[in-house]
């Protein structure tokens, strides 16, 4: 296959609230908060951005490091869990304002955690199969956990965008195969029209995480007849730290394949994004030749395996576009009262 | 703002097309359809604003109008980009981060919308250009 990455793109909001500040609050110990989950803090959106600018931030971001002619984009997928309309593209949104339009086409994506891979590989059928020159994947949202659950330590916002295409001397990473595992699963979800999602408590764990990051990551490697030795990463969907941590282990992985794209301990659970930026951060520090395995996981539940080579287009790539980590540097801190104005949970009467 | 007026001019908002006149060089954003200067001589064609541009003159505006009390303060200034258009947009900034001549570039943002059933209108803000 020569279908892979011409370009990716991020974006993180600068706000940030510390674990310390949303635990105060509900009365909770930080410290064993911040070890349980491996997170210190997490992103929080300005009152103006939803999924949708996020989503338009990152696809521009992807337009220019990678020097893109828009009109080629043949597809805009956004992925996301907090589309700002119920029914209305958030799509359609992102490629007007990246001037990708008319002659294209759009959907939006829904997969709790995994939407935005999702994204990616529809993006990958396409284009390898000559039915556009390049599509656009995004992974973007502004997740809402209840005041008090467990979620609102790490439900974060960001968003992902990877441009996709199967030009033989275009790609600064191949994508060698996918593989997906998917089953109906409820350990998490939300219903239309409720704020916050439910969530199966410590059923989310065993059933739906591991079974199915582990069910896609080995199904992937048996079929490409791979192991963690021949990977130079690993990336795993990030809900915590804990997970990606434990599954690397029980995969095979060593500690420091994975860190590199460890981004949730500055940035949260991005949700739709959240594989797809560890990615992102993996391949700002890849060098040409080196291989990443990566696995996104979505509650309902269902995970998608990749297998990366990165090419010698990536050093040219890498002069000119930011990275992930430098975008997590120098926040402006929020404190819980201005943090529940801006997710919404403050209205003025 | 009606729907169908929003949309009419959703382009220009969204990514800063303007006219640009040939006949005196002219930069106008909002675009126009005639150019004040040469009139019937002038030659407009559009064009789309690069986005960068700095701080002319600021101010805070604290009681919001309806849809935007959750934003203040927030800055509102004019604008001028670098080609030579003015504008006034709000600045997604906090008021003590304001200064006259800062630098700027263009972000993508919710404008404002028609309460919680209706449209939700989105376009360009300007914020501090840390790169520049
Ligand atoms: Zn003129």
């Amino acid at each position: 296959m020569s279908v892979g990455i011409v370009s990716y793109g991020s974006y993180i909001p600068r706000y940030r609230i510390k674990v310390e500040d949303i635990a105060r609050v509900w009365g909770e110990d930080a410290e064993t908060l911040k070890a349980g989950l491996m997170v210190s803090e997490k992103s929080v959106p300005d009152l103006d951005e939803d999924a949708a600018t996020i989503a338009v931030e990152s696809a521009r971001a992807a337009i220019e490091n990678g020097n893109i002619d828009p009109v080629r984009i043949g597809a805009v997928y956004t992925g996301s869990e907090s589309h700002p309309y119920a029914v209305k593209p958030t799509s359609t949104i992102v490629a007007e304002a990246i001037s990708a339009t008319p002659v294209m086409t759009a959907a939006d994506f829904e997969f709790a955690c995994k939407a935005g891979s999702a994204t990616v590989q529809s993006c990958m059928g396409l284009t390898s199969s000559g039915m556009i020159d390049l599509g656009m994947g995004i992974g973007a949202d502004v997740s809402q956990g209840a005041p008090g659950d467990a979620l609102e330590y790490t439900a974060a916002s960001g968003g992902v965008a990877f441009i996709m295409g199967d030009n033989e001397s275009e790609p600064i990473a191949l994508i060698e195969d996918t593989y997906s595992f998917t089953t109906d699963t409820p350990d998490f979800w939300r219903r239309e029209g409720s704020e916050f999602p439910q969530h199966g408590g410590r059923f989310t764990g065993e059933p739906g995480y591991f079974k199915h990051v582990i069910g896609a990551s080995k199904g992937l490697m048996e079929k490409m007849g791979t192991g963690p030795e021949d990977y130079d990463y690993a990336v795993f969907h990030q809900p915590n730290g804990k997970f990606p941590t434990r599954v690397s282990k029980e995969l095979g992985f060593s500690r420091d394949k994975i860190e590199p794209g460890m981004v949730i301990t500055k940035l949260g659970n991005i949700y739709s994004g959240s594989c797809m930026m560890g990615i992102a951060a993996t391949l700002d520090q890849a060098k040409p030749g080196d291989r990443i395995f990566a696995t996104a996981f979505g509650s309902g539940a269902g995970a998608d395996a990749f297998s990366i080579k990165v090419t010698d287009k990536m050093e040219q790539f890498q002069k000119y576009s930011p990275k992930v980590w430098d975008q997590l540097k120098d926040p402006v801190y929020v404190d819980y009262a201005k943090y529940a104005k801006h997710k919404g949970k403050l209205k003025r009467s | 703002m009606s729907v169908v007026r929003f949309w009419r001019n959703q382009v220009n908002r969204y990514n800063l097309e303007g006219t640009h006149c040939n006949s005196c060089d002219e930069y106008f954003y909002p675009p126009r359809s005639m150019c004040p200067t040469c009139r019937r001589e002038g030659e407009l064609e559009s064009h789309r604003f690069e986005g960068k541009g700095e701080i002319v003159t600021y101010t805070i505006i604290h009681s919001a109008a309806e849809g935007f009390e959750n934003q203040s303060p927030y800055p509102l200034a004019i604008v001028k980009l670098d080609e030579g258009a003015s504008l006034t947009s709000p600045i997604v900034a906090d008021p003590e981060e304001m200064y006259i001549g800062m630098r700027v570039k263009p972000v993508f943002r919710k404008l404002g919308e028609s309460g919680d059933k209706g449209m939700i209108y989105y376009g360009t803000k300007f914020a501090p250009d840390k790169n520049d």
